[in-house]
Formats: C-alpha cells, structure tokens, sequence
C-alpha cells in the first residue's frame, strides 16, 4: 500500500513538472516582462533582480491601454449582453411557436453554425463599407449580434424545450403579458445556459482579432488585440514593454479565469459537445 | 377576431425575434449570398465598376500556382497541428484521468494557453524564437536554434504547428476528459481483472470508446487551424519572404490589399469547401469505428 502511494505521489509530481514545462512559453513572459530590455536580451532566463514595473507604465502610454482597454470592455460587455437577451427571447419564439416561418429561420441558422466567417468576410466590409457603416463600434456590436446569434438561438432552443408550459399558463391567466412571462417566470430559468454562453462569448470576443481590424479603422476605436500592434510600428521592437503588453492584454481573462474555472471548463465542454 | 390574431402572432414574431433575425440577416445571409455573387463578377473597390464575368475568377484560382502553393502549405500545416495537438490532448487527459491528486489544478493549467488570444499568443512565441531561443543556441552550442526559427521556412513552418498545438490542447484535453469519464468502471475493472496491462486497456478499450470525442475533437482541430489568421500574422507575418502564409492570411491580403474582391471571395469558397470536405470526410470515416460499450 505504501509503495502505491509513492508510486502516485511520484506520478503528481511529474504531472506538476509537466505542467511547469508546458506553461514556460507564458512564464518566461511573465518574468521577463520585470526587466529591462537590456537584461531580457543579455539573458533572458536570469531571474529579475528588482521588479522593475516601467515596462508596464511604458507599455500603458505605447498601446493607449486605458483606451483600448476600455473599448474592448465596452465591446465585449454590450455584445455578450445583447447577444444572450435576444437569443433567448427567439430561442423561446421558436420553442412555443411553431410556425413554418420559425423553423425555416431555426434551419438556417443552423446550417450557418458551419460557415466560417472567411467566406463573409469581403462581402461584409463591401456591404457596410458602401453603406459608409464602418469605423463605428455601433457597427460592431451589431455584427457580434448577428455572428453570435445562431449558436445562442440553438443552445437556448435546445434548453427551453425541456421547460414544461404549464408553469407559464398560470401566468398567463392571470392575464401577465407573453413578454412580462418570459422575462419573470421562463428566463430565471435559464441561468446555466448564460453562463454557457457568456463564458464562450467573452473568450471569443475579447480575444478577436480579424474582424475589429476590418471594422474598426480610426485608433480612438481600437481595442486591445489591435493596440499591441503599436509595439511594431517603430523599425525595431522594444521586447520589454511589448512582454508587459501582453500580460496586461491577457489578465482580464486571467482574473475572470481565476474565479470562475469550474463553469468555463464546464461552458467549454458543453459548448464543443453540441 | 381572426385578423386581431394574426396582428398580435406578428407582434410577438417581431418583438422576439425581429432584432436577432434581423441581425443575423444582415450579418450572415445577405453577406453570404452577396459573397456568391461576388465570385461571379469583377467588382472593382475603386471604381464601384462590376461585370458578370462567369466562372473566370474560379479559373483564375485554380490556375493561381501562389494561391495553391499557399493551400498545400496550409493542408501540412493543418496535418502536423491535428496530430500534435489531438496526440499531445490524449495524453494529458489520459494522466489527468488515472486518479493523481489534483488533478483539478492540473486541468486548470493546462487549459490557461486557451486563453491567450491569438494575436497575443503569436506575440508571445515571436519573442520566444526570435530572442529566447536564439539566446540558449548560441550559449550552449545547440546549432538548431542558433539562428532564429523565424528566419526559414521550414523552421518557421514548425513554429507555427507548435504555436496552435500549444494553443489548441488545453481545449482538446477537457474534450478528451469529458469522452473518457463516460468509459464505464465496471469495463476497467472487468479488464483489470482479467489482467490486461495499462497499454492494452488503452488500445482495447478506451481508444475504441472515446471515438464519438476523438471525431468532435479532430473536427474542431481541423476546421480552427485551416482558418488560422491570427497567429499567422503576429508569429511570421506570412515571412520570410511571403512563404509562410496559411490561407487565411493570402485571402485577407488579396481582398484588403490588392482590393481583388471577387478573387479573394472565389479563394475563400474554395477554402470553405476543402474545409468542409476534409472535416466531414474525417468525421464519416472516424464514426464507422464507433463501439458501444
């Protein structure tokens, strides 16, 4: 028995060495980004001697952090928000509903759960670029609204179903209205589902890179992913500050990582199984 | 009475789904339909001039030796990203599922590169093999990272595998734990008793049960990294010498640069297609394996 538990103890161990391993990439980020570029290039392995937080006040005026920063919190929260409100709203239209129309429009979006968004691209920024709608975050959310609205619609869907009609049909005879319905009795009930889709839905849209660079052009608008390109945009690279860059790009989802790990792997795996 | 019910049916259809369906049109119908047209024309951004002109930017794909050199690059790519990823997921879920303690913690770990965008992770590994790794080679004598990965071809052709493996597996891995915890313990057991060794359980038993999370998880890897743009352009920015662009990055840059619309849109139906293919093709044939416990 003993020599088992030396046996899985060593097993842990070595999984936590793998670990470290796996994880270095980020950590010498981390560590390096305490230096000066001086320091990071003569050895980029030396433990920083002082924590030297330059890098990271630098890197707050390279990349107008608080700006970007803040467009991309502003961005990501308006369009998780409107996104989860009105996919539910139709999620439930289509459930209670079944008119031809609803499941023609449920197929489709379905069916467009496949296209990746290369093939929409050019048409998109041709579209709204004639119709002088680009450069605008108002555009931008409405676009996550329509990229984000058929998986919303579809895991909603699939949730509503399971939700009996009778707890509804009290409401209704008291004479509440379909909208006052939904909003007090159908969508408390749906709580596991947001936090399904809100976990994916701020993964996605804070970290998204392609389609901001085509919508947002003017640099007032830009959000983080787009203002680390600042640190290439003189001739040779400043390593120290850009490392700090990154780390501070990442740390909003660190933190929000940090407290709620069990329903983002649960949000993750629920979202890859369907 | 029947007219007030068709009035207030088309109430609620418009108050429930008139902003998402009307969202969702703008943003993905028309663009898509649009797109088709659009490969069918000559369309100029400058002029605002478009023609029919039949399947000739079709042609023109097809016959662009860049355009395919560029696809073949992207299908190793794709390949090498698959294998590495999904092998490297297997295992880890496979130690994370043998009963360590802690086993929580580690999946937290491993899953955190996940988070890290794509744009940042490039940044990140840009740094590591153009300054980190150069400086080890040349301290210790190692003559494959004396010269930065960045700098040729195939070394850069394998930063970029190893960047969105390294991406990728943390989010396979929770795929794979979540295929594995529906083996049922009684199969183990029986086995066990039977005396079948570790590797035996593995290729007899959990690889033949954890198919139907081996196809979601190759498909995943496969459709993600054939529309890889972000770690493309911030690892290699298509370098050395335009010979690391993945397909993504040549459409982005034949539509935004060259303002070849209708080129770039017949280029990115053709990618979808050779998605769509390979990522089906893959999900038939791995689906005829599937066992049932």
């Amino acid at each position: 028995m003993k020599a088992r538990s030396i046996a899985a103890g060593m097993k842990t161990a070595l999984l936590y060495i793998f670990l470290l391993v796996f994880l270095t990439p980020f950590l010498l980020i981390v560590m390096n980004s305490f230096k000066t570029t001086q320091q990071f290039v003569e050895n980029p392995l030396s433990l920083p001697t002082n924590f030297h937080f330059g890098n990271y006040t630098s890197a707050i005026g390279k990349m107008d952090f608080l700006h970007g920063f803040l467009n991309s919190l502003i961005i990501t929260v308006v369009s998780v928000f409107i996104i989860l409100i009105f996919s539910a709203m139709t999620g439930y239209l289509f459930v209670r509903f079944k008119w031809k129309v609803n499941s023609f429009i449920f197929f489709v979006m379905l069916a467009s759960l496949t296209l990746p968004f290369q093939v929409l691209m050019i048409p998109l920024v041709m579209l709204y670029g004639n119709l002088d709608l680009l450069d605008s975050k108002v555009t931008l959310l409405f676009m996550y609204l329509g990229f984000g609205v058929p998986f919303g619609v579809f895991t909603f869907h699939g949730f509503i179903k399971g939700v009996p009609f009778e707890l509804e049909e009290s409401a209704f005879i008291e004479g509440s209205s379909r909208l006052r319905t939904f909003f007090q009795i159908v969508l408390p009930l749906l709580k596991p589902v947001f936090v399904t889709l809100i976990v994916l839905d701020i993964l996605w849209i804070w970290n998204d890179y392609l389609l901001p660079s085509l919508v947002l052009l003017s640099p007032a608008h830009r959000t983080l992913p787009l203002s680390t390109f600042n640190f290439f945009s003189s001739y040779s690279v400043d390593f120290a500050p850009l490392m700090a860059g990154l780390i501070m790009t990442v740390i909003p989802v660190l933190v929000l990582y940090l407290f709620l790990q069990k329903q983002i792997i649960k949000g993750i795996t629920e979202g890859a199984l369907k | 009475m029947k007219k007030k019910n068709v009035l207030s049916n088309a109430g609620t259809f418009l108050l429930f789904g008139g902003p998402s369906i009307f969202a969702f049109a703008a943003v993905v119908v028309i663009p898509f339909l649009v797109g088709l047209y659009l490969t069918f024309t000559n369309w100029d951004v400058r002029t605002g001039n478009s023609d029919l002109i039949g399947l000739a930017n079709y042609y023109e794909v097809f016959s662009d030796k860049v355009f395919l050199g560029q696809l073949w690059f992207t299908l190793k790519y794709v390949f090498f990203t698959v294998f590495i990823a999904n092998g490297a997921a297997f295992f880890i879920a496979l130690a994370l599922t043998s009963g360590a303690k802690g086993e929580q913690w580690l999946r937290t770990g491993f899953f955190t590169p996940n988070l890290i965008g794509g744009i940042v992770l490039g940044y990140l590994w840009q740094t590591l093999f153009s300054q980190v790794l150069p400086y080890l080679g040349n301290k210790y004598g190692w003559s494959l990272f004396s010269t930065s990965w960045l700098t040729d071809t195939i070394t850069a052709f394998w930063a970029l595998v190893i960047a969105t493996a390294w991406q990728l597996i943390g989010y396979l891995m929770i795929i794979y734990i979540a295929g594995f915890s529906g083996v049922p313990g009684d199969v183990l057991e029986a086995a066990s008793i039977d005396g079948a060794n570790r590797s035996a359980v593995i290729r007899k038993i959990i690889l033949p049960l954890s198919i139907p999370a081996t196809v979601i998880c190759i498909f995943i890897s496969i459709s993600r990294s054939f529309l890889t743009y972000d770690i493309n352009l911030a690892l290699t920015k298509g370098g050395p010498f335009n010979s690391t662009e993945l397909a993504t990055y040549h459409i982005v840059q034949k539509a935004f640069l060259s303002n070849q619309y209708g080129i770039g849109q017949a280029e990115a139906v053709v990618l979808f297609a050779v998605v769509a293919i390979i990522a089906l093709t893959q999900s038939y044939l791995l689906k005829k394996l599937e066992v049932e416990s």
